[in-house]
């Protein structure tokens, strides 16, 4: 029956043209009402300011103007965004290499014929992807205050020295550990996955040319993998470039943390704290393209020769 | 109010809650014998027992307390909410919030409801709420004037007197060093912005002030350029610690008598009990250290009000409710002893709920005698309307000069330039 159906309605009409975009609305409402509607507002904000008179206290004292390109300017010409996007890129350079290289080698080695305790193995590493960032940077905080420390604890009792991971310099490493540790598990699963679906026989013939398991590695699986490995390196960079839950979790426990010390903490900060929404608006848009600009750059840079092969 | 930011866990799950706030009334009926519900945000320890004693007399209207974040987080909220339609009736608002509340139009004027109250207040204090002009923004809550909390244990097993100045207070936070290198007197908290104003008031620093039409900030006057060049050579010399309050380690370091004092308000003991528990009784409070010897003056660490929002339907209901809570003796009385407040109005300060001192300080039984005499002499104090943006300014730059070791002078003139320069952005009227 399932299959009689289909001929006889072929068979008897054309479908109506307007039958596909009655399948489309729901993706499209909802990318409308989710995506299109606040970005549109968010421009719009971004367009404009709040216009205080007198001492802004009566009722009515406070009005919303146009500004034109004011918050976009403002936005630009503020030093302390761009310091803050200098202090993350140091900060991915510190994550990113170190997360990706960890997941492809915990990937390589579940891959492994020989490797035992594999499920187990892949649910432990993957298991702290699914704790919350703001969780994970809470427990490591409590790690991390020398005072109330297991780690310096021991260290002390072992006759070590004081160590301050929430220092100015150390605080960098700190939050790149974070990021490490909840972050390897997901990239891990990606490659793994991609590693899964290379075809057998291409070892076969390796082992049988007279490949090592490292040479297998290098030489078939890696450039296998290739395509994963970028798409977790984009994301990895989108996630740097907004990089948020662990900074401000740390930073009542330290002075190393400024209020703007990532771009979105600086959008939070304008947007919340001091209330300057249409600053934070215009600063959300800047952040935006960038995050844009860089990610295509760098998809364009790599797709000959990554995604060339696929084609 | 204390600042009960132990670890500010959700600062972002506040942006994304405001989305989700709910305001709950659609009836715009205000005549009394209809039954209302009020929307009640607050975070005063076990505000909902002080409610429901007016709930159980007040059947028609009904007020529901919903549980907030101190301080800050929940102006943040409120000024969201309030965008987008849905603040709740009442909310706690601390004294240096309510100008940015009344300028953003969140708090409703609510001079015609109040009557005679304003009697039962000090004159200082009802000048929180109506910035000395006729309108009436809320009614005051309770007020935090700052005292000095020390380790009556250790300071006589390590043989160190009280100070009376801060010029002392300098010389015991040496001694305590030399003593005991594992040990300071206090910390230098470049988190607290509210503590540090507290005690730049008692030096006799006036931040904002009104002329006419037209605002005058001066918040790196000499008073305050004084406390912070006092403290950023105690931390220079090592002799306080640098490390802010409200964290774990902090109360590990209160705990464990790393820190010996804690220059706060008058609800420390509150404080002192959920973070110190294990030194009950070991406690005592005196008068802040003066600048002059012979002086006596304070300032206020926090202190909050009830208001009312604008775009609430019952704004008479709730201005009855507010009254209610800050000055009906039994409201206030169970303030007193539910949530660890010093009461604003007069009346509730010679109440029978004030006689013992708080359990944290048994032994210390003129604590709220003393309390009240401190009280007195705290410092006037005129909040802008974009305290926001100078207490996050405090933290940056306090935080910077902390850990690039400068002085603490300059911050203070970032806080002013910070402060004026969002001022003019925006349009306020400012003198020079």
């Amino acid at each position: 029956m399932a299959s009689a159906a289909p001929r006889s309605r072929r068979a008897g009409r054309t479908v109506p043209a307007r039958v596909p975009y009655a399948f489309l609305a729901p993706a499209i409402s909802l990318f409308t009402l989710m995506f299109l509607i606040p970005i549109g507002y968010t421009g719009y904000l971004s367009l404009r300011k709040i216009q205080v008179t007198g001492l802004g206290l009566g009722r009515g004292s406070r009005r919303e103007v146009h500004a034109g390109l004011a918050n976009y300017r403002e936005a630009l010409a503020d030093g302390e965004l761009w310091d803050s996007m200098l202090r993350v890129l140091l900060y991915g350079g510190m994550l990113v290499p170190t997360m990706l290289g960890l997941a492809l080698l915990f990937a390589l080695l579940l891959d492994e014929a020989r490797a035992r305790a594999r499920r187990f193995s892949r649910i432990a590493i993957f298991l702290p992807y699914a704790v919350p960032a703001v969780i994970a940077s809470l427990l490591w905080g409590f790690l991390y205050l020398p005072s109330v420390s297991p780690v310096q604890y021991l260290l002390t009792a072992a006759g070590g020295p004081e160590v301050n991971p929430l220092g100015p310099t150390a605080i960098f490493f700190s939050i790149a550990n974070i990021a490490v540790w909840g972050g390897t598990g997901f990239n891990m699963i990606v490659i793994y996955t991609a590693l899964r679906a290379v075809p057998q026989e291409l070892y076969e013939s390796a082992r049988i040319d007279g490949c090592g398991p490292v040479q297998v590695a290098l030489r078939i699986k890696i450039p296998m993998v290739l395509p994963a490995l970028i798409m977790t390196f984009v994301f990895s960079l989108i996630a740097t470039l907004q990089v948020f839950s662990e900074p401000t979790t740390l930073r009542p426990l330290t002075n190393a943390l400024s209020s703007s010390w990532s771009p979105l903490m600086k959008i939070y900060q304008d947007a919340f704290v001091t209330g300057d929404t249409y600053l934070a608006a215009a600063t959300s848009i800047v952040l935006a393209t960038l995050t844009l600009v860089l990610s295509l750059g760098f998809l364009r840079l790599v797709q000959s020769r990554a995604f060339g092969q696929e084609s | 109010m204390q600042p009960t930011r132990n670890f500010k866990i959700l600062t972002v799950a506040v942006g994304l809650a405001l989305v989700a706030a709910c305001g709950s009334d659609s009836d715009s009926d205000t005549t009394t014998d209809d039954k209302v519900e009020l929307t009640f945000w607050s975070w005063a320890p076990n505000i909902d027992k002080v409610v429901d004693l007016w709930n159980a007399d007040h059947p028609n209207t009904h007020v529901a307390v919903s549980k907030q974040a101190q301080g800050d987080e929940l102006v943040v909220k409120l000024l969201t909410a309030a965008k987008a339609g849905n603040p709740p009736d009442l909310f706690q608002a601390e004294y240096q919030a309510l100008p940015t509340l009344v300028s953003n139009d969140v708090t409703a004027d609510i001079a015609e409801y109040v009557g005679d109250t304003k009697e039962g207040f000090a004159e200082g204090l009802w000048q929180q709420v109506t910035f000395g002009g006729d309108a009436v923004y809320a009614v005051p809550q309770d007020s935090g004037p700052m005292m000095l909390y020390y380790r009556s244990d250790l300071f006589a097993e390590m043989g160190l007197a009280v100070p009376t100045t801060w010029a002392e207070f300098a010389e015991t936070a040496k001694q305590v060093r030399a003593k005991d290198p594992g040990r300071y007197l206090t910390t230098f908290s470049a988190a607290d912005p509210g503590w540090f104003a507290g005690l730049a008031q008692q030096a006799g620093a006036s931040w904002w002030s009104i002329s006419g039409d037209s605002w005058k900030v001066s918040i790196n006057d000499t008073a305050t350029k004084q406390v912070a060049q006092y403290w950023g050579d105690l931390v220079a010399d090592g002799a306080v610690d640098n490390k802010p309050m409200y964290t774990p380690e902090w109360n590990k370091a209160l705990n464990d008598g790393t820190l010996l004092a804690w220059p706060s308000a008058i609800w420390a003991p509150g404080v002192l009990e959920g973070n110190a528990a294990d030194t009950k009784g070991k406690w005592s409070m005196a008068e802040l250290p003066q600048w002059n010897a012979g002086e006596h003056k304070t300032g206020n660490w926090g202190g909050s009000s009830t208001a009312v929002a604008a775009k609430s339907k019952h704004q008479q209901r709730a201005t009855e409710f507010a009254i209610w809570l800050n000055t009906d003796p039994a409201a206030t009385e169970a303030l007193v002893k539910e949530g660890g407040l010093y009461p604003a109005a007069r009346d509730a300060q010679s109440g029978p709920a004030l006689t013992e001192p708080p359990a944290f300080f048994a032994e210390q039984t003129d604590f709220y005698p003393k309390a009240k005499e401190i009280a007195d002499t705290a410092a006037g104090f005129t909040w802008g309307p974009n305290v926001n943006v100078t207490y996050s300014t405090y933290k940056d730059a306090f935080t910077a000069a902390i850990t690039s070791s400068t002085p603490f002078g300059p911050a203070v003139d970032t806080m002013q330039e910070a402060t004026i320069a969002d001022m003019r952005k925006s349009g306020f009227t400012i003198t020079d």
